[in-house]
Parts: C-alpha cells; sequence; structure tokens
C-alpha cells in the first residue's frame, strides 16, 4: 500500500509534482500514466526517499522509505536498469545488495533463475543488452521477497518478447497479492498490463481508478455513416438536434449509438452503405485528459522559422 | 559491521582500486629504489631517503579514494546503495572507512616495501628504525595515506564528478599549497597551517638527529606544531570536511 498526500516537488522555479495525492492498492498491478516529462519518475523517487518532497508526504504501509529497516525486504524497485557498475558482474551486484539487507547468498541465485540470467550470472554487466540490465534490474527488485514492488518504464525499449515476459511477470507478481506499481508514458501497454491508473500531467493528478472507467469515461464513441442519401439523413439527425461532422463522402455521428440511426434510416426509408461503430481508442482519451497538460507540445502546423521572442518563455525541464 | 562488508565488496568488485593500489606501490617503491641505487658519500642513503617518493604515492592513493565514490554517483549505484541503505551517514561513513582503510594499508606497503628495498639495495647502509622520528618516517606513511584517503572522499561526495572531484584535490595538494608560499609576507604564515603541510610535518618533523640535509629525503615542513599535533590537525581538518560533506548528501537529492 503506498499512499501519497499532497506531494509536490519544486526544482528551482520548476514545479515537478504538484500538490499530488493517491492511493495504490495491494494485490493489483496500478498503471502510474502520463506523458513524459509529467512528473512520474520524480514521484517515485520521493516514495523511495531518494528526493526530498518539497511538501506532501508519502508511506509505504504508514512508513516513511527512509524509516524502514531492512527497506529491500519491504519494497523492490527498478527505477533505472543501468544503476549497475558496468565492470561488477551480474552476481556480484546482487551479492553486495544482498549482503546489504542481510539476505543470503543463496537468494541471489534465485533471483537470476527467475529472471533467466543464470547462464550470464559472471558476465560484467556493462555489456548486457538493454533487455538483460532490465532483468537483472528486476531481479534486483525481487531479492528481499518484497510486499510492494515499483517499476519505472520497465518496458521501455524492449523488444515484444521482452514487453511480454515483464508483462505476464507484473500479472503474476500481483497474483501473489503484492502491490506494484508500474509506470509508463504509453497508455496501450498501461491497458494491457495494469487493473487501476494513477494519471498525472504535468505534476498534477488527473484520473485516478480502474483502467475500464477510464477508458469507458474518457473515450467519445462515434458512428461513421455511408450512404447515397446523406444529405437527408443529416438534416433528419440535425432536426432530431445530434451533432455530426463530414468526414470526406461519409459523416461522423456523435452522441447517439449505431441502433439509433439504423432505425432513424429505416423508418425514412433512406438506404445505408455503411453504419460504423466507431470505438474511442485509449490514446485518443488519453489525449484528450492529457492534452492541454503536455509540458513541451510540437506545434506542427507551424513554421520552423525562429519565434517571436515572446513566444519562448517555457522553463527549461530539470535534468 | 555489515556494511563496512558490504563497501568492501563493492570496492573490490570493481577493477580501479587494485590498479591504483599497484600505481602507488610501484611509484613510490620504484623512487625508493632509485634513491638506493644512485646513494653515494654526498647522497647517503638514510630512513628518510628511502621514503622520498611518498608524495607521489599520496598523490595516487587520493585518486583511488576519489574515484572510490565519484564512480558511485557516475553509474547511480549511490542511489541503489541508499536504496538498499536509507541512512545515508552509516552508507557514507562505511564507504570512507572502507576506503581509508585500504589507504592506510597501502601506504604501509608502500613505507616498508621503499625502506625494504632501501636495505636489499645497499645492505651495508644502517637503515635500523631506532628513533621516533624514524618510525614516523617510515609507518607514518599509512597513517597520513588513511587520512589523505578521507579528505578526497569527503570532497568526491560534494563534487560527485570524478574529473572535478580528483582535479580539485590534486590541484589543492600539489599546487595551492605551494603557491599560497609565494604570497608575500602572510603566504609562509598561512601555509605553517595549511593541512597537507601539517601531514607532511607529522613525517618529516622533527627530523633525525644527524640534521640530514633537504636533498637527502623529502623537503622538510614549515610547520611548528609538534609531529602528532600537526596528524592531529590534518585529521581535524579531514573530519570536518567529511561531516559537511555527508550533511549535504543526507539534506541533497540522490
Amino acid at each position: 500500500m503506498i499512499e501519497a498526500t499532497g506531494l509536490t516537488k519544486h526544482y528551482g522555479r520548476t514545479v515537478a509534482v504538484d500538490n499530488l495525492s493517491f492511493g495504490v492498492g495491494e494485490g493489483r498491478v496500478t498503471g502510474f500514466l502520463g506523458p513524459n516529462g509529467a512528473g512520474k519518475s520524480t514521484t517515485m523517487r520521493m516514495i523511495l526517499g531518494l528526493d526530498r518532497p518539497t511538501s506532501g508526504d508519502v508511506r509505504i504501509d504508514g512508513e516513511h522509505y527512509r524509516d524502514l529497516k531492512r527497506p529491500l525486504t519491504t519494497v523492490g524497485a527498478l527505477l533505472d536498469a543501468k544503476w549497475v557498475h558496468p565492470n561488477r558482474s551480474a552476481r556480484a551486484h546482487l551479492r553486495w545488495l544482498a549482503a546489504a539487507s542481510k539476505l543470503p547468498y543463496s537468494r541471489v541465485d534465485e533471483v537470476l533463475d527467475i529472471v533467466g540470467l543464470t547462464a550470464v550470472a559472471n558476465k560484467r554487466a556493462g555489456g548486457f543488452s538493454l533487455g538483460m540490465s532490465q532483468r537483472l534490474g528486476i531481479a534486483g527488485a525481487l531479492l528481499g521477497d518484497p510486499r510492494v514492488l515499483l517499476f519505472d518504464e520497465p518496458v521501455n525499449g524492449l523488444d515484444p518478447e521482452g514487453i511480454l515476459w515483464i508483462r505476464r511477470f507484473m500479472h503474476r507478481l500481483a497474483a501473489e497479492g503484492r502491490t506494484v506499481f508500474v509506470s509508463s508514458h504509453l497508455l496501450s501497454e498501461m491497458a494491457q498490463t495494469a487493473q487501476d491508473l494513477v494519471v498525472i500531467g504535468r505534476g498534477k493528478l488527473i484520473y485516478q481508478g480502474t483502467v475500464d472507467d477510464f477508458i469507458a469515461n474518457a473515450t467519445e464513441n462515434t458512428v461513421v455513416v455511408r450512404s447515397p442519401e446523406l444529405d437527408r439523413l443529416t438534416e433528419l439527425l440535425r432536426a432530431d438536434g445530434v451533432s455530426l461532422v463530414a468526414d470526406g463522402d461519409a459523416i461522423r455521428v456523435s452522441g447517439v449509438d449505431s441502433a439509433a440511426i439504423g432505425e432513424l434510416a429505416a423508418a425514412n426509408k433512406i438506404v445505408l452503405h455503411e453504419l460504423n461503430p466507431q470505438i474511442g481508442s485509449l490514446e485518443e482519451a488519453f489525449i484528450q485528459l492529457t492534452g492541454d497538460t503536455v509540458e513541451y507540445t510540437a506545434h506542427t502546423d507551424q513554421h520552423t522559422a525562429p519565434a517571436e521572442p515572446a513566444g519562448a518563455t517555457e522553463e527549461a525541464p530539470p535534468a | 559491521m555489515t556494511l563496512l562488508a558490504v563497501e568492501r565488496m563493492k570496492l573490490f568488485t570493481t577493477r580501479s582500486p587494485w590498479w591504483c593500489t599497484v600505481a602507488a606501490l610501484a611509484v613510490t617503491i620504484g623512487f625508493a629504489a632509485l634513491m638506493a641505487g644512485t646513494a653515494d658519500a654526498q647522497a647517503p642513503l638514510t630512513v628518510a631517503a628511502t621514503q622520498f617518493g611518498y608524495n607521489f604515492g599520496l598523490v595516487v592513493v587520493m585518486v583511488m579514494a576519489g574515484l572510490a565514490i565519484t564512480t558511485e554517483y557516475r553509474f547511480s549505484t549511490m542511489r541503489a546503495t541508499f536504496l538498499a541503505v536509507p541512512n545515508r551517514w552509516s552508507a557514507l561513513l562505511a564507504k570512507t572507512a572502507v576506503v581509508a582503510v585500504l589507504a592506510g594499508i597501502v601506504g604501509e606497503i608502500a613505507a616498508f616495501g621503499s625502506w625494504g628495498i632501501g636495505k636489499l639495495i645497499k645492505p651495508g647502509v644502517d637503515l635500523t628504525l631506532n628513533t621516533a622520528y624514524e618510525w614516523r618516517a617510515v609507518a607514518g606513511v599509512g597513517l597520513v595515506y588513511a587520512v589523505a584517503a578521507v579528505v578526497a572522499v569527503a570532497v568526491g561526495v560534494l563534487v560527485r564528478h570524478s574529473a572535478g572531484a580528483i582535479s580539485l584535490v590534486l590541484i589543492y595538494n600539489l599546487l595551492v599549497e605551494g603557491l599560497i608560499v609565494l604570497i608575500p609576507n602572510v603566504g609562509p604564515k598561512i601555509h605553517k597551517w595549511l593541512p597537507f603541510n601539517m601531514a607532511h610535518q607529522f613525517v618529516t618533523g622533527n627530523p633525525d638527529p644527524t640534521g640530514r640535509d633537504v636533498n637527502f629525503g623529502p623537503p622538510l615542513s614549515d610547520a611548528t606544531l609538534g609531529p602528532w599535533a600537526a596528524l592531529a590537525y590534518f585529521a581535524g581538518f579531514a573530519a570536518v570536511l567529511l561531516v559537511i560533506a555527508l550533511a549535504v548528501a543526507n539534506r541533497r537529492d540522490a
């Protein structure tokens, strides 16, 4: 159980996390979703006591991370797979972590086996591929058999096989009753991995709840209609106060389901060539909710020539 | 004790401490061999002369100590350490202790190795350690290396970048203290109280009763404190620097 209340972090004048309150429940995978630069990593570092909140508080099972005894046995975290000395072997890396947590060395071989790195255990970690580094990081997170697990963008840069492995792994961990909190900027990934969502944009909480509710609330369903008598149908729909837009040789109707449109057409003897309900995509939902909170927006419809000085006042982010 | 074991594992599963140890020993013992080989009636081999190279070894040891901490920042293993051991004071004190002990051991091997190779090359010369001065000149090197390693670790914690921390420590040790003497009037007065000059006073102070020429051993210190008071002063300087560094590391975002 992770509980954040009023969590805030300033870097100079930049506000990275802004009065963020949320909870992460046990036995579930909770996705931590937000565009790049939304403050996900900063929040995770504050949960783990690496960064000090400017104000607010975050606790794990009621305790601050820095007050935990042998913290790796309570919380396992993978924030960055590259937090390993490149000349140290995978086994040596896990052994010092185990020693620091008073865990037996036999546990090192167990977690190496769980993540499938036994064969390369004595190879230097600097030579690992991203997928192998990620597995080593997960092995480190699992070392203390913790109840709470945090992963920051674990599938970033992985091949499909690696992504699938991590996804299944998260489900297994949650099924074992652990608290799994995993961040991503990819909603499609979260939809397949998480049951609950905490969505942030520009450091502020946008949504907290289940994935299903998020999609249901945030997506707007439309129906694409094609007909040789499109003008008549348009008039009829407009008369009913339905909003619609022209889309090439079709119209896109929103706010009414396809059955109602079909019945209206039949009642007026209008031939339909297409009646196609469009289920709003997760990405659309995400963009709809976070669209105005994306910190760096690419202005695709503008010239690339130097902007006027007044337009360039956005502050530099923390590195 | 657990944390000391952890830091020992971390230190010896990387390569730089091994290379620095080899380099420190090669420089000091090699220099002693050179001194012994070229000694003659005009420039006799003395206990002090065998330790001529100790300051070069000191430089290498400080590089080793600086690297031990700054590579942790560079590869973010410092963050991994703070995740496993959230009490940053304990984690960093353990690291400092392990690095200081290694530096001390390297210093002792370097000093006695230098002295031994002198005896080996010039068996006829009496290099017996008779006086308190002679013991300090040889066995004291390890103590100075250990304290200097603490200074380098503290600077490493504050600066966090290898290049920055190491250049700062070396430029200070090799240049700044020597240049301050050149300031008219006040320069020499300040220099008497500078920390590495104090360390040097511990090793070379109250020199052997024969009143050797400066050329027959490391140049003498101009500090006026007694040798043990000088070492305490140097250690105090290192301790203050370390406390500042640890307080900063404890407050700062990792």
